[in-house]
């Protein structure tokens, strides 16, 4: 199901929501499985007695991999050749967020077809909080 | 700084497709994986991440016989000689800025990887909601079984005076 270069046009979107809710219970998920356990993201009273937060946080390692999904969606398994974004706000419990693809760019390179996409998932408010970039192979 | 030796299992990546909310039969059912262009299951495009796990050193991992900064009888497990503002410091200090990665190949259960970190830059900013900002970045080259380069990722930190003002 990848994507191909006849099909697409510079400015074409896809979205998908990639949480919904988002539980405290999720960050202990990710803290286990990415072994990141700085208790910023899930031990209530350290973020909000020593660190200073209103509540603990999610990793920005996790909006990133939630807004993976989306992307491996949208151009196909083992298609990405770079995924890059900059955290520009955090993601607290509660948070639903989506996330957006936007195509800027189709290009060709030594015979071999690419997009380059724009990337920017934003929470309940509309506010962002990851703004990034991937590029993928495609067909032709 | 880095994992010697980062082996790749399909059981890690499970949890870890899990821990992202994806469901993508691909990070899951070898019957399914086979059927598909990449023939097998692989790894989500923030795995790598999951190496930490394998970092005998990684600090933000309590480990047996070392005081953990996070709370147990008290809110951290680390006493401060002087008061200190409860604020930037230990907790509202260290946080990830951006992370990039450029995938060379995607890496499938059985592969073994080593990772290697390399300091990059270094730059400050004078932040609205937090302070000072000081960025930090380093680069970590992720090498395959046969020494070849799979994945380059480049992170930066930030350290923040003071936490993220939230308004």
């Amino acid at each position: 199901m990848a994507l191909s270069a006849k099909k697409l046009k510079i400015g074409d979107t896809y979205q998908e929501e990639i949480v919904n809710n988002l539980a405290r219970t999720r960050l202990v998920q990710y803290a286990g499985a990415s072994g990141d356990y700085n208790p910023v993201h899930t031990d209530e009273i350290f973020a909000t007695k020593v660190a200073g937060y209103p509540s603990v946080f999610a990793h920005g390692m996790l909006t990133m991999g939630m807004t993976g999904r989306m992307l491996t969606n949208y151009v196909g398994d083992g298609r990405l050749t770079k995924y890059g974004v900059r955290f520009t706000r955090q993601v607290w419990p509660g948070d639903s967020l989506t996330a957006k693809a936007t195509v800027e760019a189709i290009r060709q390179e030594g015979g071999q077809s690419f997009v380059d996409l724009n990337v920017s998932t934003v929470n309940q408010d509309g506010a962002e909080v990851v703004s990034g970039y991937a590029s993928a192979r495609i067909d032709p | 700084m880095a994992a010697t030796k980062f082996p790749i299992e399909a059981g890690h990546i499970l949890l870890f497709a899990r821990a992202v909310g994806d469901t993508n039969k691909i990070y899951s059912d070898e019957d399914y994986a086979k059927t598909t262009e990449v023939k097998s299951i692989i790894a989500p495009p923030t795995f790598t991440m999951a190496s930490a796990q394998f970092d005998p050193d990684y600090p933000l991992r309590p480990k047996e016989g070392q005081v953990w900064f996070g709370s147990g009888k008290e809110p951290t497990g680390i006493q401060k000689s002087s008061g200190g503002s409860g604020g930037g410091g230990s907790g509202g200090g260290g946080l990830h800025a951006e992370q990039h990665f450029e995938y060379h190949r995607h890496i499938k259960p059985g592969d073994v990887l080593t990772a290697m970190t390399k300091p990059g830059k270094t730059w400050e900013k004078e932040g609205k909601r937090s302070g000072k900002l000081m960025f930090s970045e380093t680069v970590t080259e992720y090498r395959d079984q046969k020494g070849e380069l799979v994945i380059t990722a480049r992170s930066v930190g930030v350290r923040t005076e003071r936490p993220v003002d939230q308004k």
